[in-house]
């Protein structure tokens, strides 16, 4: 156990960490977005799937990575705006909708990778790459500015989502379709529009999730690549009670203990593997029993809005 | 309104064409030509194209049409992410019922499925692993592999090659033969260097890709500079390695050399062929099961592919082809 408390493992569990939290950060912080405005999307790990396989076969075939995270973006956003159709304008359920969305993006990206691609290959994705000055600071450089640029972007966009959300009219507006969307239609905010928008952003953050994976840290494409991490991407949502920081605290829990476990498999400590991998799970469901104030969800989360209905 | 309500009339016209067309289709009729056309269906857990156990399956089937002559030869068909048992049962069912012969149900969690329907169809073959367990039924075959001696040969060459002493192994579920490969994986590693520390992670499923990085990358964090590992998760774990730049793998269930083609050392490969081919020419003479299988390094079945772009020292491979024939022989007993 006192191996455990070395500063090379240290340094390794927690670079592990802001590793694994990234495809958490872009998709949860996406669904966020979107459920701050009132829809519930579940289709997350499906638009993953979709951006993680356009993101690496766009790169793939041009050689430029850059074009790929640009088609990731892309397919994020195609599938955003089905979803936004089929919720918003067609004002489906949007739990089941969401499913839906989920298993069109896992059985199409399957498809278009055994037609297009065929077998498993690897590419040379974003490389880490170190920040000059902060990189050379003695533990936390090591841990947090030698990392990839994708790496980078899923931290930065805490402070920016936070940003938009609480100190831009923007973010207002999305806030007050949320709560209250037949006041916010009353004072001519497009009700229709800004849930277009949140949910069109919120995928193309989980395309960019999905190219994380693919781009950057496994740097190839599987069948069902994100074996369900969309899905641990949206109970975050929840964790996070809606706001970026909450929704950083939780990724970065999980992915710790996550992290942790598999050092602790590593140096053979004496637990069973079973229960290791139970560990993050568990964790995250006692913090949630203890922590989270559950006031704070939209008041018009999952209810489709119709003008003079409410 | 409107749009909703026209939209809703297409979608219903959309269904109904659907539903006819696929009910038009033309029902699989047997081949009237003279040499009688094997069918062959078989389900697996995951992709045809997992570099790993379903693949296996698939491409021996696919060797043996090509080797028979083709499409006209033998029809293959096959249904894959099946993890879910009950949608394996009702493809099993299906087959079974549209007159395909063998039905090959390849999964170790199939076999309540294989148990329940196999007596209603007796005339049909059904071949099922990796397990031992034919349940006294006469059209039932099952079948393992020994993987635990693949994986001791694979443990010889490992710690023959490894400078840090310390080797790392990502393994997936601890079950099956994924167990009994990193088992006989670390007798081959002591066998050679007891001091060798052997180090092993489970990520706890099958498909999650990221975490086997992940994992992978701690090894190689902790001093590991040999990996093995297997389930088709390990595409991770090759990546790791690749990024590394100078962690050197070792495979199982298929032929991994071509996601690494430089660290890649050797892959331990399961040949289905020759069970196929010998379960094939027994239904010519009128047996339809009831043997339990073993693909093994002595009957061919099992194979260790060196990968010809990884220049291998010669007295290691002298040292590896050895453990090999020593199991072959019987000589070394590698438990599971």
């Amino acid at each position: 156990m006192n191996e455990l408390l070395s500063t090379s493992i240290f340094i390794g569990i927690l670079a592990s960490a802001i590793r694994l939290a990234t495809p958490y950060l872009y998709a949860s912080i996406g669904e966020a977005f979107a459920q701050t405005s009132g829809v519930v999307n579940l289709g997350v790990d499906g638009i993953m799937l979709v951006g993680g396989f356009s993101g690496f076969y766009v790169a793939m075939i041009s050689g430029n990575l850059w074009l790929g995270l640009l088609a990731a973006m892309l397919a994020g956003l195609l599938m955003g705006l089905l979803m936004s159709f089929i919720s918003v304008t067609l004002k489906a359920e949007q739990g089941i909708s969401g499913i839906g969305l989920y298993m069109f993006g896992l059985g199409l990206s399957s498809l278009l990778f055994k037609t297009m691609i065929g077998t498993v290959k690897t590419i040379d994705g974003f490389a880490p790459v170190r920040i000059p000055l902060l990189g050379n600071i003695p533990v936390v450089g090591e841990i947090m500015f030698n990392q990839s640029l994708l790496v980078y972007g899923a931290f930065l966009l805490v402070p920016v989502a936070w940003w938009v959300l609480e100190k831009t009219t923007l973010g207002l507006k999305i806030k007050s379709v949320g709560q209250n969307p037949a006041a916010a239609d009353t004072l001519g905010v497009s009700v229709d529009k800004i849930r277009y928008f949140s949910v069109c952003l919120g995928s193309v953050l989980a395309g960019l999730a999905g190219a994380s994976l693919s781009l950057s840290l496994v740097n190839l494409f599987q069948e069902n690549l994100t074996a369900g991490q969309g899905f641990i991407a949206v109970a975050l949502v929840y964790f996070g009670g809606w706001r970026p920081l909450g929704i950083l605290g939780g990724a970065l829990l999980f992915s710790t203990v996550n992290a942790l476990q598999l050092w602790m498999q590593v140096l053979g400590v004496n637990i069973e593997s079973d229960v290791m991998v139970m560990l993050p799970y568990l964790l995250t469901i006692a913090a949630l029993a203890i922590a989270v104030n559950r006031t704070r969800q939209p008041a018009a989360l999952n209810k489709p809005f119709e003008r003079g209905e409410n | 309104m409107t749009t909703k309500r026209t939209f809703f009339i297409l979608l219903q016209v959309a269904l109904v064409v659907m539903l006819l067309t696929s009910a038009c289709a033309p029902a699989a009729a047997p081949t009237s030509s003279e040499a009688k056309k094997v069918r062959v269906a078989v389900v697996m857990p995951s992709s045809i194209t997992d570099m790993a156990f379903s693949q296996s399956m698939f491409s021996a089937l696919k060797a043996i049409q090509a080797e028979m002559g083709g499409e006209t030869a033998m029809e293959i068909v096959y249904s894959e992410n099946m993890f879910k048992v009950p949608d394996a049962a009702a493809a099993i069912r299906d087959y079974a019922s549209q007159g395909y012969e063998i039905v090959i149900a390849h999964g170790s969690q199939y076999g309540s499925s294989v148990q329940e329907i196999a007596p209603d169809f007796l005339k049909t073959t059904f071949a099922w692993g990796t397990d031992v367990n034919t349940f006294g039924m006469p059209n039932v075959y099952a079948y393992t592999a020994a993987a635990e001696e693949g994986g001791y040969v694979n443990g010889v060459l490992a710690a023959l090659l490894t400078k840090n002493k310390l080797i790392g192994v990502t393994g997936p579920v601890e079950v099956g033969d994924a167990k009994t490969y990193i088992d006989g994986f670390t007798q081959g590693v002591a066998a050679v260097d007891p001091a060798i520390k052997v180090s092993k992670t489970w990520t706890g499923s099958f498909s999650d890709v990221a975490l086997m990085t992940e994992a992978a990358k701690t090894h190689v964090a902790a001093g590991a500079d040999v990996l093995t590992g297997s389930s088709q998760s390990v595409v991770g774990s090759i990546g790791a390695a690749k990024e590394a730049g100078n962690v050197l793998w070792f495979g199982t269930q298929a032929d991994q050399a071509s996601l690494a083609p430089a660290l890649v050392v050797a892959s331990q490969v399961y040949d289905w062929k020759g069970m196929i081919k010998e379960i094939i020419k027994n239904r010519e003479s009128g047996k339809l099961g009831g043997d339990a299988y073993k693909l093994q390094l002595s009957n061919g079945g099992l194979m260790i592919a060196y990968n010809p772009g990884y220049s291998l020292p010669a007295d290691v491979k002298a040292a590896g082809d050895k453990a090999i024939a020593d199991i072959k022989s019987g000589a070394i007993k590698v438990e599971p």
